[in-house]
């Protein structure tokens, strides 16, 4: 057979195998800081904990150049536009890691100011538990997030993707009528929350 | 962004507008600026907050005295402990309690540790931000040891929710003092080897001199305190002014600067940690003397110990009062101020005598200082914006609450 | 102290003062704050730290309006509250003190009551079309969000949400 002759310098391998291998160990996280999680992010880049371990040294704070969204820290209604824009302005294939309580489900603040998970508003990946959760902890939902793509095939994400953008369409709908992206973005949830619904995408 | 609270009316040519968004990686927390330009130099800066308002003081409304703890954990993230310390004796100075001498003590020692691991978040940013990455990691190899001590103390790394209303939650373990001493012994190391990088260099004394200088009087008029209001040289510091914790019988110093600008404020933050740690030592010599209870044996105020509460009856009702309602609490207000990492950390408490406060308000030390930011760089260069706001050490959560 | 000084020089200017503490608390007239703020000034009390309201929504006035004094050469603070009524404005206090600009908004946007002389009177926490004032009593601490009360009928893990203790 001709890969006996070819040696060890070619390996075969089906398409999404060698692009979910590429993307998976090579991360570059946008780390979206807003509180006491993002303190435990740094812990997390510093030396003992190293995340460049798993590839994912490369921190871009442009969503134009980064695929991982770790949303660190609680999200307020009045935050919730902006991570909504963040998300729609990164180019595929794009991953939302929700780290911490406070972004996972609101955590300890159930008040009128704090979104009740960003789940509501974002596509997620992967939760992350804790308050704040340990650097290892953050890592081992990164390499969750691993396994997850290892297994992904190229249609998966589609339908999310597709009820994203219709959200964003109606908000975007919602801000010609005049009001401000934070208050289309808040109605939006609690008519959502109304009807039963969890999410507004 | 489409739209924000301010209108701008049509700007001439030569002057832009560009947002430093609240996700941006030199916003320490969310919060927004909106910059008006000419080329590089900064016309107005206005600031936009609010973007971590968690609505903190309403749900303290709705929950009891103790179970407030957990979110003055989450305020000033970076040192959680002192806000525990401070609500603590607020509560305390409405109840007019006494907390027995080794709480004390532990008190001081680990609100110390907490303004240290501070300044070394605050630093560590500033210098990150301005390209300095290699001072960060050394500090934070040093904020790791800290962690570890919390956590031995508290069962946590960051949110310790350490205090209890009368005292603390438990005594340190045996494990502790070690580790105290072999951190006694790396940080003198660690501050001096961030010394070396930084102190004398010149990108940084460029990048930082004569930048966001502010005068005193200007300083005290925006309300400032805290390692800025000393760097412009107004020596107040609460634990000197108006002692609590037993602070007056420590001996430190106050560092205090002349200028006010970006460098005064981290050759204060420095010191303060040289300063820290000369308390520490004291604190630690102290702390083998001194024995007795962390705990107020108030059961009104602090729960009973376990082994009482399934033994004697008195105990198993205080357990359940205090858990079911809480603490009896006086009708009345009071406003309690500890000298945190960033200034004079306030609570406001009013109480009319049921199980949870009327009112609580937090007055965060960062909150006035920021207010005055466009006055720090107004005809500065964008770089300097960067600059100022790492040395302010803005957090988020106690400033949005 | 401070209250014998104000007593003295400008009689009838503090309604009411009490002690609870070791903290001195002063009740002025509305109308005679930017007074009694100049006399402080004058007086050493240079810091204004803190302002603040509390809303006593089954009296009236409804609204307390909370200054918190530091006089940095003495060491003394005073508390001095103004009481006022639902819609009366308060004088603003920036032009002496600069730290009365954000903490005068925050007080504008959690409860409602404005400031007149302020250069700047927008909302500062929540955002400009927000409906309400979130501190205010009669404001619920959801702010309406159905999803959080659980009043959906499928509430979320099916258990209602409640701050009940």
């Amino acid at each position: 057979m001709a890969e006996n002759l070819l040696d060890d310098c070619v390996m075969t391998t089906r398409l999404d195998a060698v692009l979910n291998w590429g993307r998976r160990n090579s991360l570059w996280p946008l780390p979206f800081g807003t509180a006491c999680c993002a303190i435990e992010f740094m812990s997390m880049m510093a030396s003992r904990y190293d995340f460049s371990r798993f590839g994912a040294e490369a921190l871009r704070f442009s969503p134009r150049q980064s695929d991982l969204l770790l949303v660190l820290g609680t999200v307020t209604h009045k935050q919730a536009p902006v991570l909504r824009q963040i998300y729609a302005q990164m180019a595929e294939p794009k991953w939302v890691i929700s780290v911490g309580a406070c972004a996972s489900s609101g955590g300890i603040y159930r008040t009128y100011a704090t979104l009740q998970g960003i789940d509501r508003v974002i596509p997620v990946d992967v939760y992350v538990p804790g308050c704040p959760p340990r650097p290892e902890t953050i890592i081992l939902g990164a390499m969750k997030l691993q396994e997850k793509i290892t297994k992904e095939s190229f249609r998966d994400r589609k339908e999310h993707l597709e009820a994203f953008y219709r959200s964003w369409d109606e908000q975007q709908a919602r801000q010609a009528q005049g009001r401000t992206e934070f208050q289309a973005v808040r109605d939006m949830v609690v008519e959502a929350g109304e009807t039963g619904q969890q999410r507004i995408w | 962004m489409a739209s924000t609270t301010h209108s701008f009316e049509r700007l001439d040519d030569h002057r832009m507008v560009v947002n430093l968004g609240p996700s941006h990686p030199a916003t320490h927390g969310t919060l927004r600026i909106i910059l008006e330009l000419e080329g590089e130099y900064v016309l107005r800066a206005t600031p936009e907050i609010g973007y971590l308002h968690r609505g903190v003081e309403k749900l303290g409304e709705n929950l009891s005295y103790a179970q407030f703890v957990p979110l003055t954990d989450r305020l000033n993230y970076c040192s959680s402990l002192m806000n525990n310390v401070g609500y603590a004796q607020a509560v305390e100075k409405l109840l007019d309690l006494r907390i027995p001498p080794r709480a004390e003590l532990i008190r001081v020692l680990v609100s110390e540790l907490a303004r240290i691991g501070d300044h070394i978040i605050c630093i560590g940013a500033n210098a990150v931000d301005l390209g300095a990455y290699s001072a960060f990691l050394y500090l934070f190899k040093e904020r790791e040891t800290l962690y570890d001590l919390f956590d031995l103390a508290a069962g946590q790394r960051m949110h310790t929710s350490f205090t209890r209303i009368g005292g603390l939650f438990r005594d340190l373990p045996e494990p502790f003092m070690p580790l105290l001493r072999q951190f006694q012994e790396s940080m003198p190391r660690a501050i001096d080897e961030m010394e070396r990088l930084l102190t004398r260099n010149p990108i940084w004394v460029d990048r930082t001199k004569g930048v966001g200088g502010i005068s005193a009087e200007q300083a005290i008029s925006w309300g400032y305190t805290g390692p800025c209001l000393r760097a412009a040289g107004v020596p107040q510091d609460l634990r000197k002014a108006q002692p609590y914790l037993g602070y007056d019988s420590y001996d430190f110093d106050i560092p205090v600067g002349t200028t006010g600008d970006v460098y005064d404020r981290y050759v204060v933050r420095t010191e303060e940690r040289r300063q820290g740690l000369r308390i520490v030592d004291q604190c630690a010599r102290r702390l083998e003397e001194v024995g007795g209870p962390v705990l107020v044996e108030d059961y009104k105020v602090a729960l009973p110990p376990k082994d009482k509460v399934y033994t004697r009856m008195e105990s198993l009702i205080h357990h359940f009062k205090l858990v079911m309602h809480g603490i009896e609490m006086p009708v009345g207000e009071v406003y309690s101020a500890t000298e945190a990492a960033n200034g004079e950390l306030g609570f406001y408490l009013v109480s009319d005598g049921a199980k949870s406060p009327y009112r609580i308000h937090v007055r965060p030390p960062c909150f006035p200082i920021f207010s005055s930011f466009s006055r720090l760089v107004e005809g500065r260069l964008v770089a300097d914006v960067i600059s100022v706001l790492g040395s302010l050490n803005i957090i988020a959560g106690e400033l949005d609450r | 102290m401070i209250i014998g000084r104000i007593e003295e020089a400008k009689p009838g200017l503090v309604l009411d003062h009490h002690a609870f503490r070791g903290d001195s608390t002063a009740v002025a007239l509305p109308e005679r704050l930017l007074e009694l703020a100049a006399f402080l000034f004058e007086e050493g009390f240079q810091q204004l730290l803190d302002v603040t309201a509390v809303d006593w929504y089954e009296r009236d006035p409804r609204f307390d309006v909370v200054y918190h004094f530091l006089n940095l050469t003495t060491q003394d603070r005073l508390r001095v509250k103004i009481r006022l009524r639902e819609g009366q404005a308060a004088p603003s206090l920036t032009g002496r003190f600069h730290s009365a600009d954000w903490s005068e908004r925050e007080v504008f946007d959690l409860f409602g009551i404005p400031f007149t002389g302020h250069p700047n009177l927008e909302r500062l926490l929540m955002w400009r079309d927000f409906p309400g004032h979130p501190l205010r009593k009669d404001f619920p601490l959801d702010g309406g969000d159905a999803f959080c009360t659980g009043d959906t009928g499928t509430s979320y893990a099916g258990r209602p949400c409640s701050m009940e203790l």
